[in-house]
């Protein structure tokens, strides 16, 4: 196969680009969750605020990938270290899913077990930590797992910007009409978006409440 | 003990309850009453402020219950609903160990007292480490018991606690609740719609209707009464309903 020569001929590139690509993924990923699980509790909580704040996370995914990284390019502190700037746009891309699964998570767990909770003196923090996480952990994290492997797509369109990533060999490649170039990216991307979702939904399954 | 003097309830313009005046003596098991709809799940969780009334005012302890910490004061209440609300994802040892846990005692006492209360409620001790899911209906409502007494609180609130059993589970528990009240003394607030169920448990019997309170009578009263409403509760169930009043341990 010309493609497997071609990704062994090239091995360092394909790690570095593949490590970027990680960085890119991991680091929204990451940021996304840590922004979207609390924003996603509290709407949960606070259902007044649902509709503004699962609306602006639709919004911002309708919004293409590539028409985002070039709208977000001219900003002073972003636009000089274009890691950045992709971190940023993924990140606004997964929140959706982490904050929609979060709500949906914890709105799903059982009225009555909650109410018991409280009736027995449970605190508001205690009924989160102890009741509604635990039990709406699971969904919460397949909302992680979704960003994650929507994450490992976009993040091939941030070499367009130049952040670096798989999304370089698959450029390269269309640039030079080279289908083994393109596949030498796509090949491995797909392959991190099959080993997130397998990996995190390991983590799911381990982690759902009987 | 419990002391609910002119209380109204209302929640987005519908009046649930409506000056509701009523007084549970201490260790006495006073049953609810009424259809669905009727106030008597919402006459229970004003007590233990789960909900707060719209106006009147209610003393737990002879105290204002406002005027009391609302977390000491649920921890203080046991509370045992439909479907016992067991929390799925803790074995039935920490389901029961929960609020002395946060209450902060020492983990020996707990393992201790869960055993006990295991005991108590005719439970085998090797249930502790199974899941909720693990267990028969009528087990999981022995737990939702045990869970309600583990910190021994004074007061216990029981929302048709035995109603999605079979027939055979909801006799024997209910027998076993008979024993378990001669032992313990508890005052027990008992929502039911089931008039056989009210006999057999309460010492008197609330009937509540459309968000108030009918009559307020003993077993043996209410089976004689005038009452329309009572009577009609008593044509409803038909016969046979004076063994249930003698507290039949049949």
């Amino acid at each position: 196969m010309n493609v497997v020569r071609f990704m062994f001929q090239n091995r360092t590139q394909v790690i570095e680009l593949t490590l970027e690509h990680l960085w890119l993924v991991g680091w929204s990923t990451f940021l996304a969750s840590i922004i979207g699980i609390p924003l996603g509790i509290l709407i949960s909580h606070r259902t007044r605020l649902n509709r503004p704040v699962l609306a602006s996370a639709n919004i911002i995914q309708t919004i293409p990938s590539l028409a985002l990284f070039g709208f977000l390019l001219p900003v002073p502190w972003l636009g000089e270290r274009v890691d950045r700037l992709a971190i940023l746009a993924l990140t606004l891309y997964a929140l959706l899913p982490i904050i929609r699964n979060t709500y949906d998570g914890i709105r799903g767990v059982d009225a009555a077990v909650v109410e018991a909770g409280r009736g027995m003196g449970l605190t508001e923090s205690q009924l989160l930590f102890k009741v509604e996480l635990p039990l709406a952990l699971s969904v919460i994290l397949s909302g992680v797992r979704i960003a994650a492997v929507i994450c490992v797509g976009l993040a091939t369109i941030a070499a367009a910007i130049g952040a670096g990533g798989l999304g370089e060999f698959i450029f390269r490649g269309l640039a030079m009409v080279d289908n083994r170039v393109i596949l030498a990216g796509a090949i491995p991307a797909a392959v991190l978006a099959l080993l997130a979702d397998f990996g995190i939904g390991w983590i799911e399954k381990r982690l759902r409440p009987r | 003990m419990i002391e609910f003097r002119n209380v109204s309830y209302r929640v987005e313009g519908i009046q649930v309850l409506t000056s509701l005046d009523l007084h549970v003596a201490r260790g006495e098991t006073l049953v609810l009453l009424g259809r669905s709809g009727s106030g008597k799940t919402t006459t229970l969780k004003l007590v233990n402020r789960l909900l707060s009334p719209s106006s009147g005012e209610i003393l737990v302890h002879g105290v204002p219950q406002d005027q009391i910490d609302i977390i000491k004061l649920r921890r203080g209440i046991g509370y045992v609903i439909q479907e016992t609300g067991l929390f799925p994802h803790f074995k039935v040892e920490r389901n029961i160990g929960l609020v002395p846990k946060i209450e902060g005692w020492p983990d020996d006492r707990i393992r201790t007292r869960v055993q006990e209360l295991l005991q108590l409620v005719g439970l085998p001790k090797e249930l502790a480490s199974r899941y909720p899911h693990q267990l028969s209906g009528g087990q999981r409502q022995r737990v939702g018991v045990a869970r309600a007494l583990a910190a021994d609180p004074a007061i216990l609130l029981m929302d048709e606690p035995f109603g999605a059993l079979d027939p055979l589970t909801r006799d024997e528990l209910q027998r076993e609740f008979l024993l378990l009240q001669q032992r313990l003394q508890k005052t027990v607030v008992f929502v039911t719609h089931d008039l056989r169920e009210a006999l057999r448990l309460g010492s008197r019997i609330a009937l509540m209707e459309a968000g108030k309170l009918v009559t307020l009578l003993t077993p043996h009263e209410f089976l004689k009464s005038s009452d329309p409403w009572a009577a009609a509760y008593v044509r409803a169930f038909g016969d046979g309903l004076e063994s249930a009043a003698n507290r039949g341990t049949s």
